[in-house]
């Protein structure tokens, strides 16, 4: 199998613009945007150098992020990528049974104790369930329970939950590219889905 | 290598939203200046960014810092029509109060009442929140950039309608959804590497 080709711009791909559609001029109109969102996405998912995170790992997420925001198009895409990154059928699955697992509504969390506090709002915080956690491995096993939270309540995050993806063998490093690949599908996620409204095309 | 949690200085937690000037502590290790390659400096785009330590920890993966920051910049700061600067950052504000960054807040408000001068209604987002009465034009944009940032997305054709009803055109209500997309990366990013400390002296 062939990784999804890295010169194709995936939110134009996802959203099916046509040269000369509206959305096309639209974008035409902050060209620098286009072109570095997609450059994000090549350094994120197709990097020129790997680094310590593996490709089918960076899929894996991405699968997982996707399936959290609940699109169709865009989860189909991220999951074809990590087909085609080797990922076994027993991943895939697993990455599908977190997912199924993982549903929420955001952002909720904490602040701070003081006068913010009676806006606090709880929610579940996520720990993947035994049967998939063999399957994804301890590295991404901790990468999903850390996801979560970056999804949907980043306000609980803590030192604590950075020390647990060191200890699942993530490096420094690794944990800024993680945050990366998350952050970054939180707005390539919502550019898709934006603009598709704003087109009529839901 | 043995990758570790940092332990921020003694500092004040900030437990209000604020247009305060704030510091960031980092919870990992920034890249060292000594120990910056080209590259690194580089993925910077602005060299007195050399004295942060949130983009010197970024600039671990610098391919994605780099095309994170000029996507950034081209939806921020493009003067080409669309979104006046005030209501870009008003979206970037409101995203911020939304998921609940209290830094990032503190800096896009600042810009918010910098570019549209008026102080009042942005100090009323920070203090009283993204259901705060700022004038329906405000208000649509508070109520687009908020669905936007809901996760599943909640952001639908009757934020369209609202926003084009407030006077928006296409590029101006593209803006809006970029401005908010671009936020749920940023405010990921600053709440889950680090956390504010009020200056010394506030």
């Amino acid at each position: 199998m062939t990784m999804p080709a890295t010169d194709v711009d995936v939110i134009d791909a996802l959203l099916g613009i046509a040269p000369g559609s509206l959305l096309d001029a639209i974008r035409a109109r902050r060209p620098e945007a286009r072109t570095q969102a997609q450059a994000t996405y090549r350094a994120l998912f197709a990097p020129d150098v790997p680094g310590n995170v593996t490709t089918q790992e960076r899929f894996a997420v991405g699968a997982f992020v996707a399936g959290l925001h609940g699109d169709a198009a865009i989860v189909a895409f991220y999951s074809n990528g990590l087909g085609a990154s080797g990922a076994s059928v027993k991943l895939r699955e697993a990455v599908d049974a977190a997912v199924a697992s993982a549903t929420a509504h955001g952002p909720y969390g904490h602040y701070p104790a003081g006068p913010l506090s009676r806006e606090n709002v709880t929610g579940p915080t996520f720990r993947v369930r035994p049967e998939p956690r063999s399957a994804l491995g301890p590295r991404l096993a901790a990468a999903f329970e850390h996801v979560h939270m970056l999804v949907f309540h980043p306000r609980d995050a803590t030192p604590d939950a950075l020390k647990s993806l060191l200890d699942a063998g993530w490096s420094t490093t690794d944990v800024v590219t993680l945050s990366q690949i998350v952050a970054f599908l939180s707005f390539q996620i919502r550019v898709v889905v934006g603009l598709r409204t704003l087109a009529g095309n839901v | 290598m043995t990758d570790t949690i940092l332990v921020p200085p003694r500092h004040t937690a900030p437990v209000r939203f604020t247009r305060a000037q704030l510091e960031w502590l980092p919870w990992l290790e920034p890249l060292a200046v000594d120990e910056m390659t080209e590259r690194h400096r580089a993925s910077l785009v602005d060299a007195a960014r050399l004295r942060s330590p949130y983009f010197r920890l970024l600039a671990r993966d610098p391919d994605a810092l780099e095309a994170r920051t000029r996507t950034d910049k081209d939806i921020f700061y493009n003067p080409d029509a669309g979104l006046p600067r005030a209501e870009r950052e008003l979206a970037a504000a409101a995203t911020s109060r939304s998921n609940g960054c209290i830094y990032c807040a503190s800096v896009h408000s600042r810009h918010a009442a910098t570019y549209s001068k008026r102080e009042a209604d942005v100090q009323r987002l920070l203090d009283d929140g993204v259901g705060a009465d700022l004038g329906e034009r405000w208000n649509a944009i508070v109520a687009a950039s908020v669905a936007l940032t809901a996760t599943p997305i909640a952001f639908g054709p009757e934020h369209v309608d609202r926003l084009r009803r407030a006077g928006l055109d296409e590029l101006a209500i593209s803006d809006v959804i970029h401005a908010a997309a671009f936020f749920n990366w940023a405010n990921r990013l600053m709440l889950s590497l680090g956390e504010p400390a009020a200056s010394a002296e506030a």
